[in-house]
């Protein structure tokens, strides 16, 4: 072997050493084990986590059995809509983790939005993309009001009501009012004949209807506080974690898996946000994603914060069953916070990877596409991005995807 | 120098490298080590102590909750008409409080209560009283690590 072939194949050898080693730091540590730190992160996510479902003082039948069963009735039922043809169902859709695959949301017309998942979004505070509504009850009212969602109104929702379950209306909350004389279509949101005549019918008449609406909402959102996060591969490994435990069988990572798992709480910074057993902090955030030529300017979180305390269903309102005090979202809303401008709402990443398109509009078409979204961290279209520029490489990128299958329960089947 | 010397040297370099670039991100990522996690303080012009404790002290990350605070002047006497103002953030993120916390209640004996904290991420929050009572304006900054 002459001198310098084995002088280059030395350099190779300790050149590759050297990598290797660096590979290993980089990822966080040097072996298979995790640091004291990266176990409490670990089981911080854990769906064991979860803390118990919070309390919705603002709506007296939230945990009422007979309203969740009423809920789920009014959930799938197509006539609480304009043309009789769209239910809350059509866009959250039971068997796709109530979502619908699709980039905006389609009701009787097409929405600006991506159709968010429900489950567990009655731990998360604030509702909808922007945040614009304070309770489960009162996002619920917006879609069916909505000329592109149910395209109805509240006097023919009232009607409805009153004609076709008004039994079980009445056993939850009382009678029903008097609608005798009332026309059948007229609402605040409607068009402009449905407000004129909206604006024809009593303030007292007007209260009554408004209160059937509410419970209309009330009822559906204590269907939704039953749909839950189910447990994944993930969870399994993370309480063998918690436990002290070496994960066996399907808790146990693959080396993708677990050098993902590093990335995700450490180098990634992903945790920063996607925090806790939902993965997400519950809070608003602008990350730099792009608006859609197509749609009208979208500010987020900056424009949603006055329609919450503006809603004339938030927790504040004559409808909301809860005294001031409980109210503390509203009470303590930062309303001025300038990182708001085109902040939008952390999204669970629990079985995020089986229901593209990504973000708040649906611009990004597939879970890569996500990761290059974070690496490359691009200007925001207005307000300040919260990313950081990340160098990941292929297989880096690989593992951060396979780690999210893990929090997929269709990629979990239980052993 | 042998060709092995070389090759030492350059293998060094990347070794320290290395160690640098994990160390910047260490750095970035954890709250500095010998961050000052006292929950009692005197402000910065010393016109007050202040002493903070959350109301429920097993509060969880995420959650709306209360804190008290105790002022006292230097000399240590409670301070019955103190106006306080709550601010704060992640000075490693660069944003503030994801709320806006207010005093909500005197309850005697220089106690205030502070009203609508929320902690959204983990990592280190500076929780911010600006104190104006009596003897002057002055603030003081808490560390907190969650």
């Amino acid at each position: 072997m002459s001198r310098s072939t084995s002088a280059s194949s030395m350099v190779r050898r300790a050149l590759s050493g050297v990598v290797f080693a660096a590979l290993l730091v980089l990822a966080g540590c040097s072996g298979d084990e995790f640091t004291d730190a990266e176990r409490a992160t670990i089981a911080s996510l854990s769906l064991d986590q979860l803390p118990p479902l919070p309390a919705d003082p603002s709506n007296r039948v939230a945990d009422d059995r007979l309203a969740a069963a009423f809920g789920a009735t009014l959930f799938f039922e197509p006539r609480l809509s304009g043309h009789g043809d769209v239910s809350c169902s059509t866009c959250h859709q039971i068997d796709r983790q109530f979502q619908d695959d699709r980039p905006l949301g389609r009701g009787v017309g097409l929405t600006d939005r991506r159709t968010m998942p429900l489950a567990g979004v009655a731990w998360s505070p604030w509702q909808f993309w922007d945040g614009r509504k304070d309770s489960l009850w009162a996002q619920a009212l917006g879609p069916l009001e909505d000329a592109r969602e149910h395209g109805g109104n509240r006097t023919a929702y009232a009607h409805f009501i009153t004609t076709s379950l008004k039994d079980r209306y009445e056993r939850i909350f009382g009678p029903l009012p008097d609608l005798s004389g009332i026309p059948q279509n007229a609402g605040p949101l409607g068009n402009a004949e449905e407000r004129a005549v909206w604006e024809s019918i009593s303030e007292a008449k007007r209260a009554e209807i408004d209160t059937v609406f509410a419970n209309i909402g009330k009822s559906i959102a204590a269907f939704e506080r039953s749909i839950r996060h189910e447990e994944t591969r993930f969870d399994r490994f993370a309480k063998a974690i918690a436990a002290g435990e070496t994960p066996q069988g399907d808790a146990a990572l693959d080396e993708s898996e677990r050098l993902g798992l590093r990335l995700f709480i450490g180098r990634a910074n992903c945790v920063t946000c996607h925090a806790g057993p939902r993965f997400s902090d519950e809070h608003f955030h602008n990350t730099g994603v792009p608006q859609p030529p197509e749609l009208p300017e979208d500010s987020g979180r900056a424009a949603g914060i006055p329609k919450a305390l503006a809603d004339p269903f938030n927790c504040l309102s004559r409808h909301s069953d809860a005294k001031p005090e409980q109210c503390g979202e509203l009470r303590f809303v930062a309303k001025d916070d300038h990182a708001m401008l085109r902040a939008f709402k952390t999204p669970s990443l629990r079985g995020a990877v089986s229901r593209p398109p990504y973000m708040h509009s649906g611009q990004i078409a597939t879970i890569e596409d996500v990761i290059d979204h974070y690496a490359a961290a691009p200007r925001p279209p207005k307000g300040e991005s919260e990313l950081k520029p990340l160098t990941l490489s292929e297989p880096e990128k690989q593992a951060l995807v396979a780690f999210l299958k893990m929090l997929d329960p269709r990629t979990s089947p239980v052993n | 120098m042998g060709l092995k010397g070389k090759i030492g040297i350059a293998l060094g370099a990347v070794v320290i490298a290395v160690a640098a670039a994990v160390g910047y991100m260490m750095f970035v990522m954890a709250p500095p080590s010998d961050l000052d996690l006292a929950r009692s303080k005197k402000t910065a012009k010393g016109l007050y102590a202040v002493e903070i404790a959350p109301e429920n002290p097993a509060f969880e990350r995420n959650m709306l909750h209360g804190w008290i605070a105790t002022v006292k002047t230097a000399d240590g006497v409670a301070v019955e008409d103190a106006q306080i103002t709550v601010d704060g953030g992640m000075p490693q993120h660069g944003h503030g409080l994801p709320t806006a916390p207010q005093v909500t209640a005197a309850l005697g004996d220089g106690r205030y209560r502070i009203e609508g904290v929320r902690f959204n991420m983990s990592g280190w929050w500076e929780f911010k009283l600006h104190v104006s009572a009596a003897a002057g304006e002055d603030d003081v900054t808490f560390n907190l690590s969650l």
